[in-house]
């Protein structure tokens, strides 16, 4: 290499900011995380075989007990599956809280500041090769749920619409994840942190046994949780057994509710988080 | 002469710890300035705030002619940062690396994967371009690092403790590349405990501590200012400490000094070599016995020490200017 052409002649200013770069550096950045997972492959496999392991378990063992109205125990798996989906979303949060602490108490993040990139790319590009991951858990899981009975009943756009709201939720949810993650002093406090808020959310939901099974008091908190109008919504547009409370608005406009939820989280913790980022250790 | 940097009053708190307290930099295009001092001193904080990676309370900086805090992004298109601890993906393979941050430097495809090949084989890395990091030693991943730093071209470079926790040899390498950088026109900011280093690299040095810059100047400016050339000579017998400093009065640029202890006769010299034949001629004639006789320069440990009023880290004695250095492990 020519020793010469080392530094740049004169100090010429950055070329001006572009859109383009937020899209390109994101995917330069979500490239990086997807390598990672092929690097340590264990990491994707757990992901996978913990829901996995609870479509068995419930679909095998605690189900019989559960009445959701219609078709005895093939009726319980059909409306078992749309859960478990909106449970996998939810859980792979706690991955990228983890992730994203991990990542910004190392050394690396500082090159990343140094760089001419924008700063926003290295939590979309985070965000969105969770995403991916998501994708790819949702796919082998729908397929677990093919095997035991599960079936989508209705149209192809329906189930279309339904795996685009799985996606789109997925990525709004995730912006929580990272927004936890960046006022973490640690990976280990990130991980009882990211963690904790998602238990009580995603089980005090629809998605194992249906609201009216639960007491009075919590009823109205169940109907109005994103996580029951996901799977409530993902039961209608399959064509799953969706056992209703009443008239209520979510139970009426779940599939509406749960983009408008979607929408509302990016829309609040996505400039949340950036500003996080942008002031972490500042 | 054009200014590469410049800082003025900068000051920084963390909490109640006062890192910085009013710090003036100037360093002119295509120059080494080090920046020495002992743990805590402030040179990360410097180096962070220089390359926009944090803001400063109070005080202005400039870097390749952009203000730090108003114009980040020209300020980082013209750095590169290597600092104190290794800036990698640990998961991915060095070239792996250095063509992501290649792409966010806004390289094409062709040209990041282009640039990269070459970072890699300047820095011996090539054989090891394709393996994960994990499996790097740690002169390699300092490497990799300061390549890193490199791939975006930069006028300016900062180096936060480039050379610690390597061997003498990997050390020596990384000398030489630097030595390189600037000879093509680089800018060097280099933070460093090792004074060997800094007298090596430096064209300037500043001298922190406790946040404040207590010295700075060219490292013979510094020397001077803790004295000149000086010869030591260890007698055999110490009846004879009185009669070796009388007989060679004469010779030094100021009276001998005896010191007991150690059996030494100290005698601050100007003419250097030819003193030092002086001094061994006239104490032969006069049948003292030598055990021990060294010109001695001052090297800046002794400017840090008498600086400061302690020693800095990496030196674990006074007697032992070069060489033998520990090596302080990283943290
Ligand atoms: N993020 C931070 N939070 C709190 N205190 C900090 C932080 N960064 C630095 N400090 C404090 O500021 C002071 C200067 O630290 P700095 O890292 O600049 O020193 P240094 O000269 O680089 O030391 P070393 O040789 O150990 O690398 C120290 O007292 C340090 O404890
Ligand atoms: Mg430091």
């Amino acid at each position: 290499m020519s020793l010469t052409t080392q530094a740049k002649k004169t100090q010429e200013t950055a070329p001006r900011p572009r859109m383009g770069w937020l899209i390109t550096d994101s995917i330069s950045v979500s490239r990086r995380h997807l390598l990672k997972i092929t690097r340590v492959p264990e990491s994707l496999f757990f992901a996978l075989i913990q829901p996995v392991m609870f479509v068995l378990l419930f679909a095998f063992i605690f189900g019989g007990a559960i009445d959701v109205g219609s078709g005895g125990a093939t009726g319980y798996r059909e409306y078992l599956i749309p859960g478990i989906l909106a449970q996998t979303v939810m859980f792979a949060v706690a991955g990228i809280t983890v992730g994203i602490t991990e990542d910004a108490s190392k050394g690396i993040m500082d090159r990343f500041r140094s760089l001419p990139m924008r700063p926003g790319a290295v939590l979309t590009g985070h965000t969105l090769a969770s995403l991916l991951q998501n994708i790819l858990v949702i796919s082998i899981l729908s397929i677990t749920g093919l095997a035991v009975g599960w079936r989508i009943h209705n149209g192809f756009a329906d189930a279309a619409l339904a795996y685009l709201m799985f996606a789109v939720f997925a990525y709004a949810i995730t912006w929580v994840g990272a927004w936890i993650g960046l006022h973490m002093p640690n990976s280990e406090v990130a991980g009882t942190a990211g963690l904790v808020w998602i238990f009580p959310v995603t089980f005090a939901s629809n998605i194992f046994t249906p609201v009216a099974t639960m007491p009075g008091w919590l009823q109205p908190f169940v109907l109005w949780n994103p996580v029951s109008c996901l799977a409530l919504a993902a039961r209608q547009l399959f064509g799953n057994p969706t056992p209703l409370l009443g008239d209520s608005f979510p139970e009426r406009y779940p599939v509406e509710l749960a983009f408008g939820y979607a929408f509302l989280l990016l829309a609040i913790f996505a400039p949340l988080a950036v500003r996080a980022f942008k002031t972490r250790n500042k | 002469m054009t200014l590469a940097i410049k800082a003025t009053g900068l000051t920084k708190k963390f909490g109640d710890v006062v890192a910085l307290n009013g710090i003036d930099i100037e360093v002119e295009e295509g120059t080494v300035l080090g920046l020495l001092g002992p743990n805590g001193s402030g040179k990360t904080t410097i180096v962070r705030i220089l390359a926009t990676l944090i803001q400063a309370d109070s005080g202005s900086a400039s870097v390749g002619g952009f203000n730090v805090a108003t114009q980040q992004d020209d300020v980082r298109n013209v750095i590169g940062l290597t600092g104190q601890y290794a800036a990698v993906d640990e998961y991915l393979t060095g070239r792996e690396n250095l063509e992501l941050f290649g792409r966010l430097f806004h390289l094409s495809k062709f040209d990041a994967a282009k640039r990269a090949a070459e970072l890699l084989d300047r820095f011996d890395l090539s054989d090891a371009a394709d393996r994960g990091i994990k499996g790097y030693s740690g002169g390699m991943r300092r490497r990799l690092d300061l390549a890193a730093s490199l791939i975006g071209r930069p006028n300016v470079l900062f180096l936060d403790e480039p050379t610690t926790g390597l061997d003498p040899r990997s050390r020596q390498g990384m000398w030489k590349v630097i030595e390189e950088l600037v000879s093509e026109g680089t800018t060097v900011l280099l933070t460093t405990q090792y004074l060997e280093e800094a007298d090596q690299l430096a064209n300037r040095i500043v001298v922190l501590d406790h946040g404040n810059v207590i010295a700075k100047g060219t490292s013979n400016e510094l020397k001077s200012q803790v004295g000149g050339d000086r010869i030591e000579i260890v007698v055999d017998r110490v009846s004879d400490l009185a009669k070796t400093a009388e007989l060679i009065n004469g010779i030094g640029s100021a009276p001998a000094t005896i010191e007991e202890v150690t059996k030494t006769v100290l005698l601050p010299v100007s003419g250097g070599s030819k003193a030092i034949v002086d001094v061994v001629r006239k104490l032969d004639e006069n049948n003292i016995v030598i055990a021990d006789i060294a010109l001695r320069r001052p090297t800046l440990d002794d400017v840090f020490l008498s600086l400061t009023g302690h020693i800095t880290e990496a030196t674990p004695t006074l007697d032992t200017p070069k060489g033998r250095r520990g090596r302080k492990a990283r943290r």
